[in-house]
C-alpha cells in the first residue's frame, strides 16, 4: 500500500467517490421512503451538518496519515474529500435558506446577524467557497503554488469555526459529547501541524 | 381506552397531528436526548401502580392513585396546539380536566403562590437518568394563577386512549400557551409553595429558558428566532413556516401578565 500504480489510484478514487456519495444517497432514499421521522427537514439539516464536519476532519487527517504511514498517494484524494465537505455544507446551507427562510434573503440575513451560532456557520461556509472555486488545476496555475497554498490554509480557520457552530448549537441542551469529540479531534490535527512547522523552522535555523 | 366528552370550547378546526408523529417525536430526556429515543425506550416505564402526592402549602395534603385521578373529575377531550421551544408545533387531542379540579381538593393555603411539578426519576425504568444533561428529577413550576387557569390541563390520555409512555404516561401537565417543556410529564409529586420553584431547564441554561416561558414571537431564543414555527406533518418542503402567535394563540391568558415586562420575565 505504500505505493500504488496509476490504475490502482484511479480505482481507489472511484471507491472513495462512491462511498462519499452514500450519506447523500441515503437521505434521498429516506425522503422517497418517507422514513426521516416527524421532522424530515430538521433531520436533513443536522445530518448534512454532521457529514460536513466528518468530511472536513477526513480532509485534515489526510496529511498526518500520509506522513505517518508513508502512503504518499493519499494526497491524490485530498481535493475530492475537500469538495465533498463543500458539497455537504452546501446542502446544509441550502436547507437553511430554503426550508427555514424560503429564500427570503433579507430575513435570512437578519437571522445570520442576530445569532452568533448561525453567523459562525455562515462565515465558515462563505470561506469554503473560494477554496472550492480554486480547487481545479487551472486555478492553481493562475494563482501560483505559493498563493494557492496560502489561500487553502484558510481551512485551519474554517474547521474550528464549523466545530464552534456545532458546539453552540448543542450547548443549550447540554449535549456535549459529540461536539467535544470533534473539538479534540480537530485540535489534535491542528496541533500536529503546529509541531511540524516549529520543527521545520528549527531545522532551517540550524542549517543557517 | 379512555372515554371523555369533547369540550366544544377547545374543539379546534386545525388539522390534528398524526398519532404516529405525535408519539414518535418526543423530547423526554429521561428516555434519551434524541427525539426518537423515548418511543424506542419508554416501554420500560411501569405506569401502574402510580401514586401522585400533593403537598406543601395546603390544608389537606393528599395522595392519589391512578384510578382516583381518572375519577376525580369528568374527562374532557381538548384539542390544543403544542409549541415546542425548538420551533416546531403539533395539534394534539388530549384527554383530561383542568388542573384546578385537583388543586381545589387539597385546599391551598393563602401562602400557596406557586405550584411545583416533579416527574418520576427512576434509573431502573428510565435509561436517560444516568446522563447528566439535566438535573433530576425533572422539575417544573407555575404561578398559582397560571395553575388555576381553566386552560391548564391535567392530562391522562390523548387520541382517545391512555397516554403512551413516551408522551408522559400516566399523568402529565399540558399548558398550551407556554413552550412544551413547561408541561411536566410522568408526574409523581405536586407541591404548593410560597417561593418560586427552581425548574430543570432554567437551572441548566437560565439565559435560554426562563421561568415563565410563554410562547412569544417577539422574544427570540438566544440561538434562534421564535417568530415562526414548523407544524409537524404540514409545513416545510412546499410551504413556508407559519407565524407563531402570542401565547400560542390563547389570548385569554393575557390578563395573567398585565403590567409585566414579558421581555424581562421570559
Amino acid at each position: 500500500m505504500r505505493s500504488l500504480t496509476q490504475r490502482q489510484i484511479q480505482r481507489v478514487k472511484w471507491i472513495v467517490f462512491l462511498l462519499s456519495l452514500l450519506p447523500g444517497g441515503r437521505l434521498i432514499w429516506a425522503i422517497y421512503r418517507d422514513s426521516l421521522g416527524a421532522n424530515p427537514i430538521e433531520f436533513i439539516t443536522r445530518n448534512t451538518g454532521e457529514w460536513t464536519l466528518y468530511f472536513l476532519c477526513a480532509t485534515l487527517a489526510l496529511t498526518p496519515v500520509r506522513k505517518w504511514l508513508g502512503w504518499h498517494w493519499l494526497v491524490r484524494l485530498r481535493r475530492m474529500l475537500g469538495l465533498y465537505s463543500f458539497f455537504y455544507a452546501s446542502v446544509h446551507f441550502l436547507t437553511f435558506l430554503w426550508f427555514d427562510h424560503f429564500f427570503e434573503l433579507t430575513e435570512m440575513w437578519q437571522d445570520v446577524l442576530k445569532r452568533p451560532f448561525i453567523a459562525v456557520g455562515f462565515i465558515a461556509f462563505s470561506l469554503l467557497i473560494p477554496l472550492a472555486l480554486t480547487s481545479n488545476q487551472w486555478m492553481i496555475r493562475q494563482l501560483g503554488g505559493k498563493q494557492w497554498q496560502r489561500l487553502h490554509q484558510l481551512v485551519y480557520v474554517i474547521v474550528p469555526l464549523g466545530v464552534l457552530h456545532f458546539f453552540w448549537m448543542r450547548a443549550g441542551k447540554n449535549l456535549w459529547i459529540q461536539p467535544t469529540l470533534f473539538a479534540f479531534g480537530v485540535a489534535g490535527l491542528l496541533v500536529i501541524r503546529l509541531f511540524w512547522s516549529l520543527r521545520d523552522r528549527q531545522k532551517r535555523e540550524s542549517h543557517n | 381506552k379512555l372515554s371523555g366528552t369533547i369540550n366544544p370550547l377547545y374543539a379546534s378546526t386545525e388539522k390534528k397531528t398524526g398519532y404516529r408523529d405525535a408519539s414518535t417525536y418526543n423530547n423526554f430526556y429521561e428516555f434519551g436526548t434524541d427525539k426518537s429515543d423515548p418511543a424506542e425506550t419508554a416501554n420500560t416505564l411501569k405506569t401502574r401502580p402510580w401514586v401522585v402526592t400533593v403537598e406543601g402549602e395546603v390544608k389537606k395534603p393528599l395522595t392519589f392513585d391512578l384510578d382516583n385521578l381518572i375519577k376525580l373529575a369528568p374527562l374532557e377531550e381538548r384539542i390544543y396546539r403544542l409549541r415546542c421551544v425548538e420551533g416546531w408545533s403539533m395539534v394534539i387531542p388530549w384527554m383530561g380536566y383542568s388542573l384546578s379540579n385537583l388543586l381545589k381538593k387539597v385546599e391551598p393555603t393563602s401562602n400557596a403562590r406557586y405550584v411545583e411539578f416533579i416527574s418520576l426519576a427512576d434509573k431502573r425504568q428510565m435509561p436517560g437518568i444516568n446522563s447528566r444533561v439535566l438535573q433530576w428529577p425533572y422539575t417544573e413550576g407555575l404561578r398559582m394563577d397560571e395553575a388555576m387557569h381553566p386552560l391548564t390541563l391535567l392530562a391522562l390520555g390523548m387520541y382517545g386512549d391512555v397516554l403512551p409512555n413516551q408522551n408522559g404516561a400516566p399523568v402529565r401537565l399540558v399548558v398550551p400557551w407556554k413552550y412544551g417543556f413547561k408541561s411536566a410529564k410522568s408526574i409523581v409529586k405536586i407541591r404548593l409553595t410560597k417561593d418560586q420553584p427552581r425548574t430543570s431547564w432554567n437551572l441548566s441554561a437560565p439565559e435560554e429558558y426562563g421561568f415563565f416561558s410563554n410562547v412569544n414571537p417577539e422574544v427570540d431564543h438566544p440561538r434562534w428566532s421564535q417568530a415562526t414555527e414548523r407544524r409537524i406533518g404540514e409545513d416545510g418542503f412546499l410551504t413556508r413556516k407559519r407565524k407563531t402567535l402570542m401565547f400560542n394563540g390563547y389570548s385569554e391568558v393575557a390578563s395573567l401578565y398585565a403590567g409585566m415586562d414579558l421581555r424581562k420575565y421570559y
